[in-house]
């Protein structure tokens, strides 16, 4: 089994070899160290889509923008996602983003995993007819369980999530009503010598 | 209040190439952390050439290291101390647990091939150690005729063995630190790299005196213990360490702090102890028998020591002959004074004494010496070209005004090997590859983003002024890490032609509580750890200024 250490390290090199700078082979690197941990196939889509990019054209995305048109050409997932990644606060009033024709969108994951951190906001993000759960660059949630390969994903969207609870206020105070049973009641004599008690709050 | 020390001069090559082991030093605490670990040798099967395998642990609670020796047959040959090397004498692996039957077969077949092997989640940390010939068939001659060796010899080299690289966290496989972060015996740096060694220190004792036995059953003594005390495990360095300071810059900076802080605390202190200046007149000229028996042919290194015990010698004398102890912040006016009178090697020798008396400063250091690094990777991309230029004229002054437009200032270029996956430096007008360098070239690639920087709006924010220079990605992540960690960035050019690498192998060296360091060329040297350290059975009772004794 190859240790995190090692994926961060190859991908690292790889992606500076496939023509990249060595920063953005260093975002690459955690990214794929990222998706592993995750237990996402970040190896085997980086490797297909360095192949791929020997022989396709990809087109680098720099600007994000609410609609991402790309009718004819395939977007890199590396620079796209990196651009989302580095303009994510001035996105994060938005309500949702979306992009046509990423290649190898698993690669598009952690990028939208870490802005998710950034901003401190839960992100859902479609590809297709998969989804993901950003959590804070926590976990993912998905219904994507498969070791696959996926070369483009027509239709993408990034959905922010406003941080609210996930429950109804009714569900919230039964569960205080309850926990209520773990408070004593205090005597009138002990509430005389609580913090502030017996003083002029007006001295 | 004194203020911490100015990374501009701290953080110059010269002055990390001339620090010395201290209280801070990772094999000092690890002895501290696991002195109270019970100790055992649970295996040992060699035949009667030394050859064979052997498990020596720490265990305490439930948890148990398990280090795995495998000692080979090697011809003479076969023999080299170079990272090119295929075979050693021994190999070895820190296992986490105790290692089954199936374990040990399984790591048989590849720990002794090292890098081209594979190791588990369930190994921590792999070495490898070729033995110095003279001295180890000196020994077995010795003992097997019931005599112990000649202790000139064994104190001029200083062990029987040298490791030649100790790997960890998460290479060939190995276990990735965040395995095992959450421990609180391993919270400081290198701690299982630190007892790979310590432990093999004793494998090569007990290796030796079964090799003699088994020479002359009738006749045959042990190693006596405190010659065994006085021996360590020698090193191999190369440049593979030397960009490792540079690529963990948080890493590097909580070291330097923690020993910045020692010292500034140290200095603060308003009225010093009788006792504390007396362990430091104690240890300090102690001490001088670790500099008169540092063995060298290094011109470059001799020049050093000489006049490192020249200022040491100046120092006692001052002390001795003018130093009233009992005035107020005796100690800073001590560090004053050998900031003005002595050189480098002295300055950082006696910041490293001025900790020995003061554990309750020290240790609460020792914890905060580990990095989470990936905390501080993200670019803050909303930041504008101004704050990153502000940054750069005030981390980065010096660095700004070199011009690399002088072959000079640009000789060298890094790269990593192909035949062997090691980093390497080569003179870029006389080598190939150039075009491969690795992202090591700091203080150029600094210039260059605050060339770019002076051409661009102030307002522009980061994610902008990426979009067309993403080629200077990696030192704008570089510089945000230095604005909130002053000692995390070298403060020299690591390509110059006047460049020593060896000063970065140093650092990292001294930190691991190295002494006697040895260079055989400006791009590596040798070293010896753990001589003088109280052996695995003397660990419970020993004191933590064994180093002097």
């Amino acid at each position: 089994m190859k240790s995190l250490s090692e994926i961060d390290v190859i991908s690292k090199r790889a992606t500076k070899a496939a023509g990249y700078s060595w920063g953005i082979a260093e975002e690459v690197g955690k990214n794929i160290k990222l998706l592993e941990l995750f237990g996402l196939p970040g190896v085997k889509n980086l490797n297909a889509f360095y192949k791929s990019k020997k022989k396709n054209v990809y087109k680098n995305l720099k600007l994000i923008n609410i609609e991402n048109k790309s009718p004819n050409e395939k977007l890199c997932p590396v620079i796209t996602g990196l651009s989302f990644l580095d303009q994510i606060k001035t996105l994060e009033s938005l309500e949702e983003i979306k992009f046509e024709n990423i290649g190898y969108p698993i690669l598009f994951i952690p990028f939208v995993s870490r802005a998710s951190e950034v901003i401190g906001k839960r992100l859902l993000l479609k590809v297709d007819d998969k989804k993901f759960l950003f959590n804070f660059n926590i976990n993912i949630y998905s219904n994507f369980l498969s070791n696959e390969t996926i070369e483009l994903a027509k239709n993408v969207l990034v959905k922010f999530i406003d941080n609210s609870d996930s429950f109804e206020q009714k569900d919230w105070e039964e569960l205080y009503k309850l926990s209520e049973n773990t408070f004593v009641e205090e005597s009138e004599s002990l509430k005389k010598t609580g913090a502030g008690a017996g003083l002029n709050d007006n001295d | 209040m004194v203020k911490l020390r100015d990374p501009k001069s701290v953080m110059k090559l010269s002055r990390l190439g001339s620090f010395h082991q201290s209280k801070l030093s990772f094999l000092r605490s690890f002895l501290k952390e696991f002195k109270e670990w019970d100790y055992n040798r649970d295996l040992f099967t060699l035949n009667e050439k030394g050859y064979g395998t052997a498990v020596y642990s720490f265990k305490k609670n439930k948890r148990v290291y398990s280090l795995i020796c495998f000692a080979n047959e090697l011809n003479e040959s076969e023999r080299s101390d170079r990272v090119i090397a295929t075979k050693w004498d021994a190999a070895f692996t820190l296992h986490d647990g105790v290692p089954t039957k199936n374990d040990i077969e399984r790591l048989k077949k590849e720990v002794p091939k090292q890098e081209i092997g594979r190791l588990s989640f369930k190994e921590l940390t792999l070495s490898r150690a070729n033995k110095s010939i003279r001295v180890f068939n000196h020994v077995v001659e010795s003992l097997s005729n019931g005599v112990q060796p000649d202790i000139s010899l064994l104190s001029k080299v200083g062990y029987l063995y040298r490791t030649t690289a100790v790997y960890g966290s998460g290479k060939f496989g190995l276990a990735d630190r965040f395995r095992i972060k959450n421990r609180k015996e391993i919270y400081g740096p290198f701690r299982l790299e630190m007892m790979l060694v310590y432990l093999v220190r004793q494998f090569t004792f007990d290796q030796v005196n079964h090799v003699a036995k088994n020479k002359n059953p009738r006749k045959a003594v042990n190693l006596n213990p405190d010659i065994c005390r006085k021996l360590g495990i020698g090193n191999s360095t190369g440049l593979g360490m030397a960009p490792f300071i540079v690529n963990h810059p948080t890493l590097l900076n909580n070291w330097i702090y923690a020993r910045e802080t020692a010292l500034k605390k140290i200095r603060e202190i308003e009225n010093v102890k009788i006792e504390d200046s007396d362990l430091f007149k104690t240890y300090l000229k102690k001490s001088l028998k670790n500099i008169t028996s540092w063995n060298t042919e290094s011109d470059y290194q001799k020049k050093k020591i000489k006049s490192l015990l020249n200022d040491l010698n100046k120092l006692i004398k001052f002390i001795e002959d003018n130093f009233d102890f009992s005035k107020k912040y005796a100690f800073n006016e001590i560090y004053l004074w050998v900031e003005n009178n002595t050189g480098e090697e002295c300055i950082e020798y006696v910041v490293s004494m001025m900790m020995e008396p003061y554990d309750s400063i020290v240790t609460p250091l020792i914890n905060q010496m580990s990095s989470e690094e990936e905390k501080y990777f993200n670019i803050p991309t909303d930041r504008t070209v101004l704050d990153l230029r502000n940054i750069l004229e005030d981390k980065y002054l010096h660095l700004l005004n070199i011009d690399f437009s002088k072959n000079e200032n640009n000789q060298n270029f890094w790269f990593i090997s192909k035949n062997k996956e090691e980093p390497r430096m080569a003179n870029r007008f006389e080598e190939k590859g150039s075009e491969l360098e690795q992202p090591l070239a700091i203080a150029r690639d600094i210039k260059k983003l605050y060339e770019k920087l002076l051409l661009s709006k102030n307002s522009l924010t980061l994610d902008k002024f990426l979009f067309q220079n993403s080629e200077l990605r990696h030192v704008v992540r570089r510089a945000f890490i230095a604005e909130k960690f002053p000692y995390s960035e070298i403060q020299d050019n690591t390509i110059g032609k006047n460049v020593v690498p060896i000063d970065m192998l140093r650092l990292k060296l001294s930190f691991f509580g190295a002494l006697k360091f040895d260079p055989r060329s400006d791009k590596w040297l040798r070293i010896c750890m753990f001589q003088g350290a109280p052996l695995p059975e003397q660990l419970k009772n020993f004191e933590d200024n064994w180093i002097y004794s």
